[in-house]
């Protein structure tokens, strides 16, 4: 079942959707580099995790599923929660800790919900997602839908048990489940090859007899390819995928990490390899788009992220008094 | 009045719901094709099939997590832990995401899951199949915590507990799942936040719950041999407690005894306590009294574990004690 990593293939694609893709990643990155600023600047607190670098998995895969289907995240969540149609407004000002945030306040950096959007979470603790999703599986295969749980997590997490009893019952069931690893090769400061005993995570899946897949997680349109597989298997009721995704972060594992143990010659290597560059020169050589509208797209985010911070900064803040607030399922 | 055992009084509970609304499912090991470990499932799945009676591998805190996501998205589980202390394993799902999940979402999401299954002490099962777990649960924030007593109040609890939109810890005794008892056969459901009044007195208000209410019924038929005319409250609701009712019954007697099989340090006694003594502290004739299980694992050997958890004769001594110190 497991196949071998995809040959770099250039696989086809239309301008729209082309642009699509490349404004995803540009939004998430602009995001994410905002966040920092932001951060340092002491209008958002707690411990911010930061995509840049894995932007093509998350555009790639999300932006092949349907807005009904379900994603669940991780704590570096910010720019899934984009790529499934969140508001950069409403994530910015969760991060400002306002009212009017994605979780009105009450979860931060690592806990974004819409379920306008079907974004289960994101999830704290490493793994701790992984059985949501699969039980966002569940209820598909329990209702007779057809809809889709896309579930994120790191390379780390395929060492946790929730991600072996969580693949077994998914298999077990049909589950409608892509089980989605970015591996970005280090968990912090530990790195996947001193923590895991098959560094190749895609094999893991041949224990449960289910595909399993690894792609250059740089580059989105392999991504987008591979989920597009994945995604059309599991809403034909064939089951679970566990699609590997070789990334990279190109920044600390947080914002409070200084990153000063990754080898700068590691850093250069994967920054050679920008999902963004990488898919604008695609881009230019199909003569999709010109660099022109490639910058202008740009600016467009440029605006809507100074759009979304200028919203952050004049919202509310929780009123004390609902403290209680959002508990209990009689709080409305 | 149909005569009916614990256990079927929970099965006739779950198959109700069941019939009632299609997105109430029960999950866990050998909940189908076995029946539950302790029959409280009994051949559900040849009325309801394999997808709603859902045999799980062994692997608690992925299931439960399962549970937490199917409920997020709209169906309604209902968790048999086949050993509640089995659950341990599934806490991180149970707390941080059945228990939470709801507050930091900002209200976005509902979950509406049962947690059930039998614990307490049983005859010599060991330590680890003699947990208590309602001291550890009481502190995760979001949860309603129930401890059923009798065949009457197991079936109204489980069915309220089955339609509430939020997580419910829904414990069970290993004892009492063959005790029998009259119930209606009429539909009736019970709130999962009132305590019940068992017997009515004036001398003293013993507070318990679950099997422990039953070493009480013993103590009391005791104490009222002796004249001592003591008002027996089933707490039932432990998260949250029904201080109301506790309070105007101490308001009466002005002394109170809790008994409990949790452990003592930490246990739902400690807590309630520090209600009482918060709300209640100038209507108080005594110190409250607390006879709980000792701070040990619970051993093996049947006379050591007897010793360990509150025994009817220590509630006739803690009552008369208690009394003679009246002026």
């Amino acid at each position: 079942m497991v196949q071998q990593q995809l040959p770099p293939t250039r696989y086809h694609i239309d301008r729209p959707e082309a642009l699509a893709l490349y404004r995803d990643m540009v939004l998430g990155r602009t995001f994410e580099d905002t966040c920092a600023q932001m951060y340092y600047r002491g209008k958002m607190f707690g411990f911010v995790h930061l995509y840049n670098g894995q932007e093509a998995v998350s555009t790639g895969v999300i932006k092949a599923l349907r807005p009904d289907d379900y994603v669940t995240s991780t704590y570096r969540d910010h720019v899934h929660a984009l790529s499934k149609g969140v508001s950069a407004r409403s994530v910015m000002a969760e991060l400002f800790g306002k009212a009017t945030g994605c979780s009105k306040g009450r979860g931060g950096s690592m806990h974004l919900f819409s379920a306008e959007h079907n974004l289960l979470g994101g999830f704290a603790f490493v793994a701790e997602g992984i059985p949501i999703a699969t039980g966002a599986g569940f209820t598909a295969v329990y209702k007779g839908t057809d809809q889709v749980s896309a579930c994120f997590f790191g390379d780390g997490a395929t060492n946790n048990g929730q991600f072996f009893e969580c693949l077994n019952m998914a298999a077990l069931w049909n589950l409608p489940v892509l089980y989605v690893v970015e591996n970005n090769l280090w968990s912090i400061g530990m790195y996947h090859h001193r923590a895991s005993s098959v560094v190749e995570i895609y094999k893991k899946a041949d224990a449960f007899g289910i595909p399993g897949v690894r792609v250059d997680g740089m580059d989105v349109l392999a991504v987008r390819e591979v989920a597009k597989e994945a995604i059309e298997r599991a809403r034909a009721g064939g089951g679970p995928t566990l699609i590997e995704c070789t990334t990279y972060r190109f920044r600390g594992h947080s914002l409070a990490d200084p990153d000063e143990l990754r080898d700068p010659a590691e850093k250069e290597f994967w920054r050679k390899q920008d999902p963004i560059p990488r898919l604008a020169a695609f881009i230019r050589e199909q003569e999709l788009a010109t660099a022109e509208e490639l910058k202008a797209i740009d600016q467009q985010i440029r605006a809507e992220i100074d759009d979304a911070v200028l919203f952050a900064e004049e919202s509310p803040e929780p009123p004390l008094d609902e403290l209680y607030r959002f508990q209990f399922a009689e709080d409305e | 009045m149909p005569v009916k055992l614990f256990y079927e009084a929970l099965k006739d509970a779950m198959a109700e719901e069941m019939r009632r609304d299609p997105n109430v499912y029960v999950l866990g090991e050998d909940v189908g094709h076995y029946g539950g470990s302790y029959k409280a499932t009994k051949d559900l799945y040849k009325e309801f099939g394999e997808l709603r009676l859902l045999d799980t591998p062994i692997c608690e805190n992925a299931f439960t997590g399962l549970a937490v996501g199917s409920a997020m998205t709209g169906l309604r589980p209902i968790i048999e832990g086949m050993n509640m202390g089995f659950l341990l394993l599934a806490f991180n799902q149970i707390a941080n995401n059945g228990g939470m999940l709801r507050y930091t979402s900002g209200g976005q999401f509902k979950i509406p899951m049962v947690v059930r299954g039998p614990g307490g002490v049983g005859k010599q099962l060991g330590a680890e199949h003699s947990q208590r777990l309602e001291g550890y649960f009481n502190n995760v924030p979001g949860l309603k915590i129930v401890h059923t007593s009798t065949v009457y109040n197991a079936k109204g609890l489980l069915k309220a507990a089955i339609r509430d939109d939020n997580p419910v810890m829904f414990f069970e005794h290993v004892l009492l799942y063959n005790l029998k008892e009259d119930i209606p056969e009429a539909e009736y459901l019970l709130p999962l936040d009132k305590a019940e009044m068992v017997k009515e007195g004036r001398d003293v208000t013993v507070l318990t719950y679950g099997r422990m209410r039953h070493h009480c019924s013993e103590a009391l038929a005791e104490l009222a041999a002796r004249d001592i005319d003591v008002e027996l409250i089933d707490l039932i609701a432990l998260k949250p407690l029904d201080l109301e009712t506790i309070g105007r019954s101490l308001k009466k007697t002005h002394r109170v005894v809790i008994v409990e099989e949790d452990m003592k340090s930490g246990g739902v006694g400690a807590e309630i306590v520090a209600s009482i003594d918060e709300h209640y502290f100038d209507y108080l004739d005594a110190p409250v009294v607390r006879l709980a299980s000792k701070d040990v694992p619970v051993p093996y050997n049947g006379r050591m574990e007897a010793t360990v958890i509150p025994q009817p004769h220590d509630i006739v001594k803690a009552v008369e004690e208690m009394l003679a110190l009246r002026v």
